[in-house]
């Protein structure tokens, strides 16, 4: 049992009412402990039954365990709390794609692009099931294993590695740094590296801590009025922390030392963010 | 006036706040608010909760300790947080035109006063 999980589930002892069941249930989905995600969540759904969040969880680890009608009634319940929810609509529009009904899906998508337009992975999706849809009208018995992987990276941004690439997405910025991380929405580092004193590197962690980020950020503005978020920034004793988004997928992550100002450490993670931007473009 | 309140109002008398709560770290539920109409108190402690608790993780993970003061900008204003002690974080809503160097020192003081 990693760190986290272990805090996360002591956590969840003391205070069974905690809302932490949805990272514990997201971060054992992710390891591939389905079987105890699926608890973890089941657990806090019943807590929760208004919590979009608590459906959408369930319903990813269901279709993981490839049961898509339940996972098809879930994103359907997190639809009914919040129909503008993006990842659901995603999800119903990948069940669809499985089940062959690639029309159904493109709609979904085409809600879901609707809903949010500065996901830039939903209109590649949508791009790429056209396509196909057109080339079904003339080969309908066109295999569909490697378009299903892509049907579902709506949600995976494409080319994502582990910083394995040869390049940084930093350029020059990283040299001497031991704090800037660009992350995917699923929580893959793709490149940069965080070192601290006391763990040594520590990117890996940190990265799948921030996979969501950008869009509970986005959800937090959008149902404030506040538009589109633009960075997070967090002081703590030992440094400062800012967060930002180079594209709607990824997440920046700059840390500095606290003497530097705030205002400074903003300009650094914009001048990183920037560079972020065009390695990304030159990867895609 | 309780403890609470008295936050609340030093907060929301910063010019550009538009309001400000008082939520359980723990579970994000809200004791105490003072927010403007047409602001929903129980998401907005739903939201900036499981935001602070996230970013809280993230400091810990990257060596940083426990964060102070949390700020979320956007092109409408910013969501701005200072967990306290007694597992309570003071939230507040501003307005772009806000003056958010001010909040930050009315809300650092006040979630300093809850431990």
């Amino acid at each position: 049992m990693t760190d986290n999980i272990r805090s996360l589930t002591s956590r969840l002892a003391e205070e069974p009412s905690s809302l932490a069941f949805l990272e514990l249930g997201e971060t054992l989905r992710q390891r591939g402990q389905l079987e105890a995600a699926i608890k973890v969540a089941r657990g806090g759904l019943n807590r929760y039954p208004g919590l979009a969040d608590a459906h959408d969880l369930v319903a990813r680890i269901l279709s993981d365990q490839d049961d898509l009608a339940g996972a098809f009634d879930a994103w359907s319940d997190a639809l009914r709390l919040d129909p503008l929810r993006t990842s659901a609509l995603k999800g119903i529009a990948f069940l669809y794609y499985r089940a062959g009904d690639v029309l159904a899906a493109v709609e979904h998508l085409e809600r879901a692009a609707e809903s949010d337009p500065d996901d830039e992975s939903i209109p590649r999706a949508l791009a790429r099931l056209r396509s196909e849809a057109r080339r079904s009208a003339s080969a309908p018995q066109a295999t569909k294993t490697s378009e299903t992987v892509e049907a579902r990276s709506a949600s995976v941004p494409e080319e994502s590695t582990n910083g394995a690439g040869s390049e940084s997405p930093f350029g020059a910025l990283e040299e001497g740094e031991q704090g800037l991380l660009l992350v995917d929405s699923n929580g893959l580092r793709l490149g940069g590296t965080l070192t601290t004193s006391a763990e040594g590197e520590m990117g890996d962690r940190v990265a799948a801590q921030l996979a969501g980020l950008s869009r509970e950020a986005a959800r937090a503005t959008r149902l404030l009025g506040l538009g589109a978020w633009h960075s997070i920034s967090v002081e703590t004793p030992e440094g400062q922390l800012v967060l930002s988004a180079p594209t709607a997928e990824t997440v920046l992550l700059a840390i500095r030392d606290r003497s530097l100002p705030m205002a400074r450490v903003g300009l650094l993670a914009e001048r990183a963010a920037r560079a972020a931007r065009t390695w990304l473009e030159r990867e895609a | 006036m309780n403890p609470a309140q008295t936050a609340l109002d030093r907060v929301t008398r910063v010019p550009g706040v538009r309001g400000a709560l008082i939520l359980s770290a723990a579970d994000g539920l809200v004791i105490a608010e003072q927010l403007m109409d047409g602001i929903d108190g129980r998401a907005a402690a739903a939201l900036a909760g499981s935001l602070v608790g996230r970013l809280t993780r993230t400091a810990r993970s990257a060596g940083l300790g426990e964060p102070a003061f949390l700020q979320l900008r956007s092109e409408g204003g910013s969501i701005l947080a200072a967990p306290g002690g007694q597992e309570v974080v003071l939230v507040a809503v501003t307005g772009p035109e806000a003056n958010v160097g001010l909040a930050r020192l009315e809300m650092l003081d006040a979630a300093g006063r809850f431990d």
